[in-house]
């Protein structure tokens, strides 16, 4: 068991001027499952690639426990790596394919075996070790995959998202069954996804990345309660939290009709390129329908109800005097103008009404304009 | 020379094809709704009509012959056969077509692959690998007049002190630069039939290696990265992954090639004529057929040939379906 460390590393693919990854300093602690999480193209899968040697490192270190990595080979570096694609060898059976490793190492036979029916009983496997993969369906190869890296024992597990080629429903419960297989063996475990509810769901703590840079990196209540920036706002959640800049005068926030009370605080963080404008962000879970009186209210136009069963949300327009000027003035998980509310499911209100709803006190995240830094 | 005729030929010629054409897609389009097993058997039937004729009955009418004198005349039995198992001459010529079946196809795909596997991914693989596969556009009579050049002997005894005889053969000059003497690659058996297949391994190394190179390019890249995880080495790489990974390509090659050097002909009747003990099947075929005007023989030996080719055939198409079932 070991720790990781990023220090300033950083990967400039040959021919770009960008780099992938940019400056990454990262510390995970022995035996946690740190999730790296955000959209294509973010630099999370090189990130961990790195970590495995199949990328160069161009700037930085990398550390596993208190050994510097930079420039050992992969097979020398004590990982196993789950493959998106699972990359089994087609051409060789289950227990074959498990037992890889450990036959180029030099194991004994009778050793091998015995890791490899362990690993296969954990997952469930032993009954197909004689088998090819290409017999095997695509839940049963992803489990041949985890027992490949299982069987090595290794100071740290690396997975590039090992579940997007399941279907919605095994995907569910494949995702628990890595978290807890996980927390059993106690290894470090460094996981891709470019999904935000495997990566609530899953992780000891997330790394939010964009273009590169390292966004935030904190648990899963620390994502979803303060978010440091409004990227990461927008990224954690589901559906995702409503966004809008908003003019800020008297000490109010001026959403429409409604006045929000700017905390002081957070008012004197305000600068010269604000120019006096906030950004507001607001979760659907975080509102509450109420009457037109409350002097906190903004009205909402009905676009449509989604209903879940456990919870019903409505796709709304902001309505009355507030800043139309502006077509983009608030964004969300729905598209540009358009607010999420989460609604009691026995009540729902119909499409074309118009409701009120204010943002239950504590719970909006308050950004600068400027530099979209959180503030509150 | 009258060239025009020709050409109003060849313009007739394509016009009468673009009809036939014409003719089956609008007998297609007529019977594309109705389908049916009638309207199937109308398609297949021009097509085993003309198998019929040109493959079905000249291999019926060849095994007869084997049964029949030079002049396809009496009965003889399998005369023939005995004669092909038993004549020294024969039996040169059965040796020789084993050497070139079993030496040219592992010789061609080994190099082949050694090729394809230094040049992959490496700077300069587009020119690498033209080169190579360059030979393959190169008619076997016309690589064979190349090769003819580079064997070419010139008896030095010849010579005298003021005129020497000067080789024009590119690796008997060579060997007069190192000090050697020259020597007569084509004479002396069965060395002489090693020199002929060099010519065909020369031609198929570059089919073997376009083939394999392709094959390895298609191994899926996560495969190769994990393989480097596990700990895998260099040759290690080739043995456990690689190879495995290419192994129906290998065998579709070996078979193709083994194929060809079967059937081999032009090399030998180009540059020996099937002289100094070279000669193979097919050229031992052709020989008695039209030039000793032994039918039987010549029909006997074409069996020989086809009864040998099959087995390759067979196992080749299994292979091939084995490596598309994947």
């Amino acid at each position: 068991m070991a720790t990781v460390t990023y220090d300033h590393a950083t990967r400039v693919y040959p021919g770009t001027e960008r780099p992938a990854v940019d400056q990454l300093n990262l510390h995970i602690e022995d035996g946690e499952f740190l999730v790296l999480v955000g959209p294509s193209g973010c630099g999370k899968s090189t990130s961990l690639r790195m970590l495995a040697g199949l990328e160069d490192v161009n700037q930085g270190r990398i550390f596993i426990g208190d050994r510097d990595v930079t420039d050992v080979q992969p097979k020398d570096r004590d990982i196993a790596m789950v493959f998106q694609n699972y990359a089994l060898y087609p051409h060789m059976t289950v227990a074959d394919n498990m037992g890889f490793a450990l036959k180029i190492a030099g194991t004994p036979k009778a050793e091998i075996r015995q890791r490899v029916e362990e690993a296969a009983k954990i997952l469930d496997l032993t009954e197909y070790l004689d088998r090819k993969p290409k017999a095997l369906s695509g839940g049963q190869r992803q489990r041949v995959a985890m027992g490949r890296a299982i069987v090595r024992q290794p100071q740290v597990f690396l997975m590039d998202e090992p579940l997007s080629n399941l279907d919605a429903k095994l995907r569910v419960q494949t995702r628990t069954q890595i978290a807890s297989l996980q927390r059993r063996l106690g290894v470090t475990t460094v996981y891709v996804t470019h999904d935000q509810t495997e990566a609530l769901t899953m992780g000891d703590r997330i790394a939010v990345l964009k273009d590169g840079l390292l966004q935030q990196v904190g648990t899963p209540r620390e994502m979803y309660d303060t978010p440091q920036n409004v990227f990461v706002a927008g990224f954690i959640g589901s559906p995702a939290m409503n966004i809008g800049t908003f003019p800020v005068s008297g000490g109010n926030i001026e959403v429409g009709p409604a006045r929000l009370a700017l905390p002081r605080d957070v008012a004197g963080k305000l600068t010269s390129e604000d120019d006096n404008k906030v950004t507001l962000g607001f979760r659907p879970e975080s509102l509450d329908v109420t009457s037109e009186s409350n002097a906190a209210a903004f009205p909402v136009e009905v676009n449509i109800v989604e209903e879940l069963g456990s919870d019903a949300f409505v796709y709304g327009t902001l309505r009355g005097s507030l800043a139309q000027k502006d077509d983009a003035v608030i964004t969300s998980g729905a598209g540009d103008n358009q607010v999420i509310v989460r609604v009691d499911p026995r009540n729902v209100p119909m499409k074309g009404e118009r409701v009120f709803v204010t943002i239950r006190p504590g719970e909006e995240h308050v950004f600068s304009a400027a530099t979209g830094q959180r503030l509150s | 020379m009258d060239v025009a005729p020709k050409l109003l030929d060849m313009v007739w010629a394509i016009l009468i094809f673009g009809a036939v054409i014409a003719v089956i897609l609008g007998l297609a389009a007529l019977y594309e709704k109705r389908g049916g097993r009638r309207a199937g058997w109308w398609f297949v039937g021009p097509s085993l009509v003309l198998l019929a004729i040109g493959l079905v009955y000249p291999a019926l009418k060849t095994l007869w012959n084997s049964f029949r004198d030079a002049a396809g005349g009496s009965f003889v039995g399998i005369d023939n056969y005995t004669s092909i198992f038993t004549n020294s001459d024969e039996l040169v010529v059965l040796r020789n077509t084993v050497l070139w079946t079993l030496v040219t196809p592992f010789v061609a795909t080994a190099i082949g692959l050694l090729y394809a596997i230094l040049v992959d991914r490496a700077k300069g693989e587009a020119v690498a690998k033209a080169v190579i596969f360059l030979p393959m556009a190169i008619s076997l009579v016309g690589a064979s007049i190349i090769w003819k050049f580079m064997y070419d002997f010139r008896d030095p005894a010849g010579g005298t002190t003021k005129h020497p005889i000067q080789q024009i053969g590119l690796i008997n000059q060579v060997i007069v630069w190192l000090g050697g003497k020259p020597y007569n690659f084509l004479l002396n058996s069965p060395w002489n039939t090693f020199f002929l297949i060099v010519v065909m391994i020369w031609i198929q190394a570059g089919f073997a290696m376009t083939i394999l190179s392709a094959s390895i390019k298609a191994i899926p890249a996560d495969i190769v990265e994990a393989a480097r995880l596990d700990g895998v080495g260099g040759f290690q790489m080739f043995r456990f992954v690689t190879f495995p990974s290419i192994r129906p390509a290998v065998v579709v090659v070996l078979t193709t090639i083994a194929i060809a050097c079967l059937k081999v002909f032009d090399i030998v009747r180009t540059m020996t004529g099937g002289n100094f003990d070279t000669n193979v099947i097919a050229n031992e075929f052709y020989s008695q057929t039209f030039s000793a005007a032994n039918q039987g023989l010549g029909a006997a030996l074409a069996v020989v040939l086809f009864v040998l080719v099959i087995p390759i055939i067979v196992y080749n198409v299994r292979q091939l379906r084995a490596s598309e079932g994947r």
